[in-house]
Order: C-alpha cells, then sequence, then structure tokens
C-alpha cells in the first residue's frame, strides 16, 4: 500500500531523513517510534506530500505521491491524517469540520455529507458534541473528532502523527480505543507514537528511527522481545523502565 | 462672545444628509474594494512565487510612501491626461483611495494570515483541499476574525480621511456643511456641529473595536 524507497531530506545542510525504505502493505498497522528530533514526524509526513522529499521515492496504492504529474490534492484526500494537535478548524462546529472534505473535494451534497459526519461521531462516541465548536470539547475528544474527519473522506490508509503527544493521560486511551478498533477492522495504518502499549498490542511492525534513518523495522514481537540495534534497546529501557 | 444659532442645522438637513450619504458611500466602497485587493496583494505576498511576492511588496511599499492627497491628485489630474479623457471626480476619488488603503489594508491581513496556525493550512490540505480552498475555508475565515478589530480601526481613519475630497470638489459631508456656513455666516455652529458628528461616529467605533477586543481575547 506504502512504498518508499531511499527518501532523503534536508533541511540545508541538516539532513532530516537519510535513505529511508520502508513499506506498509494493506491492512498492516506499522508503529514508527524513535527519539525526538529523529525525524519520524518528517517520514510521516512525507507520506501524503506534506513534506516534499529531496530524493527517493514515495507510492501509494502504486501512485507515486513524488512524480510531478500526480494529482497530489486528489491522493491525500485518499490518505487520511491525524494530527498531534488534532488541527480542528476553530471557527466550524464538529460536523462542519467532519462535512468540508466531504463537500468540497469529494462532491457529496450537505445532506449526506451529515449524515455521513453524525454517523462517524456516533462511532467514535461523540454523537452529543455534533454541534459543539471544538474549543468546547477536550483534547481526547477533538482528537476524536480529527480522526472522524479523516475517516469521512474514506481513506484507503490513515496515518498517526503523534496523536496522543498533545493529552492529558487520563485522555489518551479514548483516543487509542478508537485507533485499536480501527486496526481491527482492517485500516491501513502508519502511526508515530510512543505508545509503547498500543504497539505492542496492534502493531504488526515497529520501526525504530533515530538520528534520519531507519535503523530498526521488526515485527513487534521482535521489537519488544529482543531489539536489534544497541540504539533501540537504550530507547526502549529509556521509556518503558519507570 | 458668539450669538449661537443651531437652527441652521435642521432647516439645511436634506443638504448635510446628502454630504453624510456622500462620505458614507466612499468610506463603504472604499473599505470592501480595499479589502478585496488587499486580500489578493496579501497572498501574492505569502505565495511562495518571488515574482510576485516582489511585485506585491513593491505596490505596497510605493502607496505606503505617498501622502494619500497625492494620490487623489494623481488620479484625478494625471490618469485623465493619459487616458485622453475626463474620469469623474468620484470614481478617481474612490480608485485612489482603494489603491491606496489596500497598501495598509494587504499588510494588516498579511498579519492576520500569519497568526493562523501553519497546522491549520496542512489539516486541510491533508483532507484534499486545493491551497486556495484551504486558504479560502479554512485560513482567510479565521484571519479575518483575528483581525476585525484592526480592519475596523483602519476603516475609522478612511471615514475621516474622506473627507479629503474637498480637494476635487465632491460634496461630501465636510464639504455640505463648509458650503452652508459659508452661504448663511454660520461658521461656528457648522464646524461644531461637523466636529461633533465625527466625534460621535469615529468614538462609537472605537468603543467597538474595544468591544471586540475583549470578546476575541477570551
Amino acid at each position: 500500500m506504502i512504498e518508499m524507497k531511499s527518501v532523503s531530506k534536508w533541511y540545508g545542510k541538516f539532513q532530516v531523513l537519510k535513505d529511508c525504505t520502508l513499506s506498509v502493505a494493506k491492512g498492516e498497522v506499522i508503529v514508527v517510534c524513535g527519539p525526538s528530533g529523529s525525524g519520524k514526524s518528517t517520514l510521516i509526513k512525507t507520506v501524503n506530500g506534506l513534506e516534499p522529499i529531496d530524493s527517493g521515492e514515495i507510492t501509494v496504492a502504486g501512485i507515486s505521491i513524488t512524480a510531478k504529474s500526480t494529482n497530489l490534492d486528489q491522493m491525500r484526500a485518499k490518505i487520511g491524517m491525524v494530527f498531534q494537535n488534532f488541527e480542528l478548524f476553530p471557527h466550524m462546529n464538529v460536523t462542519e469540520n467532519i462535512k468540508l472534505g466531504q463537500i468540497k473535494v469529494l462532491g457529496r451534497t450537505p445532506a449526506e455529507a451529515e449524515q455521513k459526519a453524525l454517523a462517524l461521531l456516533d462511532r467514535v462516541g461523540l454523537a452529543e458534541h455534533a454541534n459543539k465548536h471544538p474549543s468546547q470539547l477536550s483534547g481526547g475528544q477533538q482528537q476524536r473528532v480529527a480522526i472522524a474527519r479523516g475517516l469521512a473522506m474514506e481513506p484507503m490508509a490513515m496515518l498517526f502523527d503523534e496523536p496522543t503527544s498533545a493529552l492529558d493521560p487520563e485522555m489518551i486511551n479514548e483516543v487509542l480505543d478508537v485507533m485499536v478498533q480501527l486496526a481491527k477492522e482492517g485500516m491501513t495504518m502508519m502511526v508515530v507514537t510512543h505508545e509503547m502499549g498500543f504497539a505492542r498490542k496492534v502493531a504488526d511492525r515497529v520501526v525504530f528511527m533515530d538520528h534520519g534513518e531507519i535503523v530498526e523495522d521488526a515485527t513487534s514481537q521482535e521489537f519488544f522481545g529482543s531489539p536489534r540495534s544497541e540504539r533501540a534497546q537504550e530507547f526502549l529501557s529509556k521509556i518503558l523502565n519507570h | 462672545m458668539f450669538d449661537l444659532d443651531f437652527s441652521v442645522i435642521p432647516a439645511n438637513a436634506s443638504l448635510l444628509w446628502e454630504g453624510m450619504k456622500m462620505t458614507f458611500l466612499l468610506t463603504g466602497l472604499a473599505i470592501c474594494g480595499g479589502i478585496v485587493l488587499g486580500t489578493f496583494l496579501a497572498l501574492l505576498r505569502i505565495a511562495k512565487v518571488p515574482v510576485l511576492m516582489h511585485i506585491a511588496a513593491a505596490y505596497v511599499n510605493l502607496f505606503r510612501s505617498l501622502p494619500l492627497i497625492l494620490v487623489i491628485f494623481w488620479l484625478f489630474f494625471l490618469v485623465p491626461l493619459l487616458l485622453g479623457r475626463p474620469v469623474g471626480a468620484f470614481s478617481s476619488v474612490l480608485v485612489a483611495f482603494i489603491l491606496f488603503e489596500a497598501a495598509y489594508y494587504s499588510e494588516i491581513i498579511r498579519a492576520g494570515i500569519n497568526s493562523v496556525r501553519p497546522g491549520q493550512l496542512a489539516a486541510a490540505r491533508a483532507i484534499g483541499l486545493t491551497y486556495s480552498q484551504g486558504m479560502r475555508y479554512v485560513v482567510l475565515p479565521q484571519a479575518f476574525r483575528a483581525m476585525t478589530p484592526i480592519l475596523l480601526t483602519q476603516a475609522i481613519i478612511l471615514f475621516q480621511d474622506t473627507s479629503l475630497v474637498y480637494v476635487v470638489g465632491l460634496r461630501d459631508f465636510l464639504v455640505s456643511a463648509e458650503i452652508i456656513a459659508n452661504r448663511d455666516q454660520k461658521l461656528v455652529e457648522m464646524f461644531l456641529f461637523v466636529a461633533v458628528v465625527y466625534f460621535v461616529f469615529c468614538f462609537a467605533a472605537s468603543m467597538g473595536v474595544r468591544f471586540l477586543q475583549k470578546r476575541l481575547a477570551t
């Protein structure tokens, strides 16, 4: 589904991504972890072209993200993305947030979009908040709306960029529960996160990044059982042993 | 000292009202035109196309470096020479105001756009909206909301500046009052009245600005 080949990217002289190669099969759940500044957020944003790359190749469902001939806007509509800071549109209520892309990009009628929005809100457990504005919701609720907004486009894959990092601890689980459910339903997911419990539970593979490189790419059993690289071992011991 | 006779005001109410309508019309049209052109300029300035950025920046710098009255003169006296036909006081003045105000509005609007978190446009793009759709439906509505108080402040300045149209002989509120003042020898009454009217409008509007600022801050 997602194929990345030798992806490199520089910010000026600083190389954020070094020759990253990664593939995500349909229905697979991949967790990307690593210390901050390791390039994992940048990596996930290259998948839908939000971060352009300097060399390498990325294809999603066989269509190149990097080719000039590709209509990136159309591709993005098919790849859902959830951000660390939710990025709900504050001037719209929850339902309108979920309707916008459906109407403007998919060409659905407002009535169809509304129906879909309400169904998704129900699915993420927020049906009673349909007419509220994002600022009236807790962080966890906002993030669930953001997931619904992504799902409304009926994407073929979902990208999660640290979806729980900005949340208070007691709200993390409500978001993870939605993600676990989504994974069980067979959604192709690429998730940047430090939630190792989530990784252990649902990830098919764990990718460990450091200094812009993919240091380790292993099944989650292998990764948590016996990570091969020293850096991954060190990282795990830091975040697991407290 | 003075024997004030304010009956001159109701006696000439319709003439004053005509002038006031002209002032409002000019202010309103110049605000709308200025915001439209200013938004366009602001979008050019943040577009990552160097040529467009430079053109817009040059425009803004040029008009911000000229006195408004000079722009009015230019449009009124020189443009007809260039075109070879008269333009008319109202349209030349209106165009002058729009061109001039757009330079200021574009800077306000640019600041407003920059005040919207970059993640908002990223989120808009992520659901498949194009750059212009993202700007139109997500960034600009938030930007305009944040800058309403400053735009309104600029509108107050413009409302006062429209009185400059006397140089091309347009009858706005101030000119109408002046005509009456001279004709009926009621200079003190009329200019007092004009001052009060400008003050009431502008003060009320700045109270509105303060109210909006408080509301937006919460």
